[in-house]
């Protein structure tokens, strides 16, 4: 009896075919490329690399519109994250991706193994991590269900990155009833890494050995690729074994010997295993390189007795890297893992056929041919269409808009909203300080990192106001990266590229494809006018849940440099007596508003108009004033408007403000609108001057609007007082809103 | 002087407190290996933060029985200085070499903020630079920091003056309200009976540089460089 009959696997048919999740004409397709009906462990390899999750047969098409080159790009996308320079040969290695559906079957373990994949991302480059942050989007806190997945996720974001001693920096939590079944948690990671010291999944070198390291392979995760390729239904309890376990001790160990060992010269790719295990890695690193792999996988280290060549080859066990070595430095490369006492083997061997070869006890089990594989996978040019809830929508008049009396009250029910509230509940779970870089903390617009080797600084914001893209997906896409460009820049940093994480519904439904397709013209208009291009990133589709999809979530992670980081700005006011200057024209734009949705129950009419121009001046100001330190804090406006803007400057160092307007318009237009190419920048009487001729060196049209003085919030039109609140009511608020529903 | 950081299979602060203490401090200073006795001719050790061997078991329990810490113990017991920073605090009450235990915080979670601190013992070689009663403010990130000790051993911490740091609030007073994570008598930081090792949750590393906004930690460590070179 051969190897390969002793595991009694079926024979493989359409139906065994359909149940992995490849469709007939894919099906098709696999059998005309290898000449053969493929066996069964070869049809799983086929199923899960063609999955969605790790094709992106729906989106590549797409993707390619997207700018990704630029003067910073030292690596675009294609490995496992995007490099830019920021001083020299220091570089920064980042990448944003989804853990959606696992984060919602098990939302600890879910989290935690984003958080574990993206770190293994970045330092399979060689970068070691120095941030992370993650964007997450849960359902409302009216309900048990919601409020359990989000304790699960933050515990699972905690629980890993802490041990692992990475600092969680800051992100974004959004909530809506849309989120309640399909959970977002997109995770984030940064590195640092030397020009010269870059690492890339490469398989060279007929004859050089393949080496594993890392956890041992357990049938955890597997098929958990196709399982984020299928909607949802009631029935995803049972696919909870589909979901992996972290173990970020183990994670940790594996970061200090893959930066010990690639302080050396002994190794020549490597590729660590995520979604899809050992194929994807195995297949990615001879399918780049041309080159074939021979594996022989009764020597990977396994967790249990019994497991066979297909558990093996698809199995999502976290922690494991795979990587080829230079002949004849095996020993060495040995010598590193056993030190951190990690398991390692060899497990195979470069060869140059173009296959990649399973043996099992000497014997041949599966072969199949790498790069057909990988490169003539499945690629669809999905119909779209746009959805009629579109018009409806549009069909909204805001002068029609009831009338609000207590704006104070409105002012506090915005505070008291769970997207604008004070996520300190969230983030002081997370070490946010751990390698002691952090310059600014989690509750400003962008964290701020120190470089120990460098007199800059990296700034980082995650961005994506959903509601925007649901309501015109062009402009949300657009305004996703504007907002995040602004942020970066409101901390006086320069925004440089960025990494974007793409949160849809089935692309199957014309609907659907068309939020796409119009996100990513979006998103592409944005980045070709700031010159912020796209260097890695992530698709994830089929966030529905019984049918009923997410809003479209264009995550989009910015990072920026600052020249000096002692020049970063926060965006709390720092002194009494200083000028309150609103920067940016506002358009008295309500549509898809948090105050629209908040004071109103609404979600209507269009997104804010889209100023590219405008934010490039906005940008550029900022970087120029901040760089002259002529600002003493600078605060963007967005959701909730002028108001809410204005108060959360207030809260930190309890600092209050007086400003007037005379603008003939209604007050809650005034203080709520969510005009965009705003911020409220606070200026020293020693440096309005200068800072007044600056705002016109750019254009930018501006008012002064105010000072800050004592200790409550007031804000008058045309003489009458609209808001008049008292500071420290406005920050229990906001402070307490979402703790107080987690408790 | 020299000194030397501690490095266990998951400590996490290892890094930042040999930047402290080598670019910071200008101090010589040398990472010390767990699977390691030799301890290289320091006079200060520090075992600094972190998951070490994951936390599994119990906080600090397996590394308390590493080869390194023989060697600690042993310079500990001849009148060595050493600190231990949050999981180093733990390894300290694993290891005996300080009285009491860590257990879960009171609400059950991870917590990183800034907290207040009072220092009640400035005699020891790492609290000279403060003054008595003097309110510091240093962060804290942990998951199992709510230090524990029976009555009678706290009567005797009190008595020796062996309290160094207790969790307060802004203005000093050490209420509940103003403890983070529901230590007996809002305890942060205790010494041996000599005075010769300090253990405490809150992390001096992370607040000793102006660019990072506080300095209230350097003077930790600046307290033991000066004491070493016999200043005061």
């Amino acid at each position: 009896m051969s190897v390969y009959n002793s595991f009694n696997y079926p024979d493989v048919d359409e139906k065994i075919a359909k149940e992995m999740g490849l469709k007939t004409e894919e099906y098709e397709l696999a059998k005309k490329i290898l000449g053969r009906n493929p066996n069964y462990i070869e049809i799983g390899i086929i199923s899960s690399m063609w999955s969605e999750h790790c094709s992106y047969k729906s989106s590549k098409i797409h993707l390619k519109k997207l700018p990704t080159q630029g003067k910073c790009v030292v690596q675009g996308p294609g490995e496992n994250a995007g490099i830019i320079e920021i001083d020299g040969d220091i570089c920064a290695c980042f990448k944003v991706e989804s853990h959606n559906h696992p984060s919602y079957i098990e939302p600890y373990q879910g989290a935690a193994t984003g958080v574990g994949g993206i770190l293994r991302d970045v330092f399979t480059m060689g970068a070691r991590p120095v941030a992370a942050m993650n964007s997450l989007r849960f359902g409302t806190l009216d309900n048990d269900e919601t409020i359990k997945i989000m304790d699960g996720v933050v515990a699972g974001i905690a629980g890993y990155g802490n041990c692992f001693g990475v600092p969680t920096v800051g992100g974004e939590v959004f909530f809506d009833e849309c989120y309640q079944k399909n959970p977002l948690v997109n995770a984030f990671a940064l590195g640092i890494v030397k020009k010269d010291k870059i690492f890339l999944a490469k398989a060279e070198g007929v004859g050089n050995p393949i080496i594993y390291v890392g956890a041992k392979t357990g049938r955890d995760g597997i098929h958990g690729a196709t399982m984020a390729s299928e909607e949802f239904s009631a029935d995803s309890e049972s696919k909870r074994p589909n979901v992996q376990i972290g173990d970020p001790f183990k994670e940790k160990l594996l970061l200090e010997a893959c930066l010990e060992l690639m302080k050396n010269e002994y190794i020549i790719g490597i590729q660590d295993m995520g979604a899809a295990g050992l194929t994807s890695s195995s297949f990615e690193m001879a399918s780049k390189s041309g080159s074939g792999v021979k594996l022989y996988l009764d020597k990977v280290p396994v967790r249990e007795k019994g497991m066979t060549p297909y558990e093996i080859m698809l199995s999502e066990s976290q922690e494991r890297m795979l990587m080829v070595a230079k002949k004849g430095f095996e020993e060495k490369v040995i010598e590193i893992f056993k030190k951190w006492d990690l398991d390692v083997a060899i497990i195979g061997e470069v060869t140059d056929d173009g296959f990649v070869r399973l043996f099992w006890n000497g014997e041949e089990v599966a072969f199949l041919p790498a790069d057909p594989l990988s490169n003539n996978a499945p690629v669809y040019d999905r119909p779209y269409k746009k959805p009629e809830y579109i018009e409806d929508l549009r069909s909204f008049s805001p002068l029609k808009l009831k009338k609000i009396d207590d704006l104070n009250t409105c002012l506090f029910n915005l505070l008291n909203s769970q997207n604008i509230a004070s996520k300190r509940w969230v983030f002081e779970q997370y070490d946010y300080m751990v390698r002691t870089n952090t310059v600014v903390i989690p509750g400003s617009d962008a964290a701020v990192i120190r470089i120990k080797e460098s007199r800059k600084g990296i700034a980082l914001s995650s961005d994506c106001n959903p509601r925007y893209c649901y309501v015109n997906p062009k402009k949300g896409g657009s305004l996703a990266v504007v907002e995040a460009a602004r942020n970066v820049a409101m901390s006086g940093a320069k925004p440089l590229a960025i990494t974007n994480c793409l949160n849809f519904g089935n692309p199957e439904k014309p609907e659907i494809m068309w939020q796409f397709v119009e996100a990513l013209e979006g998103m592409k208009e944005a980045c070709l006018a700031l010159d912020t291009p796209v260097v890695s990133g992530n698709v994830s589709f089929y966030n529905e849940t019984e049918g009923k999809g997410v809003y479209p979530t264009p995550t989009i992670v910015m990072v920026g440099a600052i020249d000096d980081v002692k020049n970063t700005l926060k965006s709390s006011f720092k002194s009494f007596n200083s000028h309150i200057i609103v920067v940016g024209k506002d358009k008295y734009e309500i549509g898809a508003s948090e105050y629209l949705k908040v004071c109103h129950n609404l979600v209507a009419g269009d997104a804010p108009e889209v100023e590219l121009d405008a934010e490039k001046k906005l940008i550029d100001f900022m970087v120029d004033a901040s760089g002259r330190k002529l600002l003493n804090s600078a605060h963007d406006i967005s959701e909730g408007g002028f108001a809410v803007a204005l108060a959360e400057m207030t809260f930190e160092n309890e600092i209050g403000c007086e400003v007037s307007f005379n603008e003939d318009v209604r007050d809650d237009f005034l203080l709520f609108s969510e005009s965009q190419a705003r911020a409220i920048i606070e200026v020293s009487s020693l440096n309005l001057e200068k800072v007044e001729e600056l705002l016109k060196k750019y254009g930018l049209f501006y008012m002064i609007a105010g000072k800050t003085v004592g200790n409550f919030i007031s804000i008058r039109n045309k003489g009458r007082k609209i808001i008049d609140v008292n500071i420290l009511a406005a920050k229990y608020i906001y402070e307490n809103a979402i703790k107080g529903k987690m408790q | 002087m020299k000194a030397g950081v501690v490095v266990f299979p998951g400590s996490n602060c290892d890094h930042d407190c040999y930047h402290v203490l080598k670019h910071v401090l200008e101090v010589d200073t040398v990472f010390l290996w767990h699977k390691e006795r030799d301890l290289k001719g320091v006079d200060f050790i520090v075992l600094p933060g972190g998951f070490s061997y994951g936390d599994y078991l119990r906080c600090g329990a397996i590394a308390s029985h590493s080869e390194i810490i023989d060697s600690v113990v042993e310079f500990a017991e001849k009148g060595g200085l050493v600190l231990g920073i949050c999981n180093g605090f733990q390894v300290l009450t694993e290891t005996r070499l300080l009285p009491g235990a860590l257990l879960r915080n009171r609400d059950l979670k991870f917590i990183c903020k800034n907290v207040n601190l009072v220092v009640s013992n400035v005699n020891t070689p790492f609290t000279r630079f403060y003054t008595p009663g003097e309110i510091i403010k240093i962060p804290i990130a942990h998951m199992d920091g709510n230090y524990f000790i029976d009555e009678k051993g706290l009567n005797e911490l009190i008595e020796n003056e062996q309290v160094v740091f207790r969790y307060c609030s802004e203005t000093g007073e050490t209420f509940d309200d103003a403890n983070p994570n529901g230590s007996v008598d809002n305890i942060a930081g205790i010494v041996n009976k000599k005075g010769n090792v300090l253990g405490m949750m809150p992390h001096p590393e992370r607040c000793a540089e102006e660019i990072l906004g506080n300095m209230d930690g350097f003077h930790i460590f600046n307290s033991v460089k000066k004491y070493l070179k016999g200043g005061i």
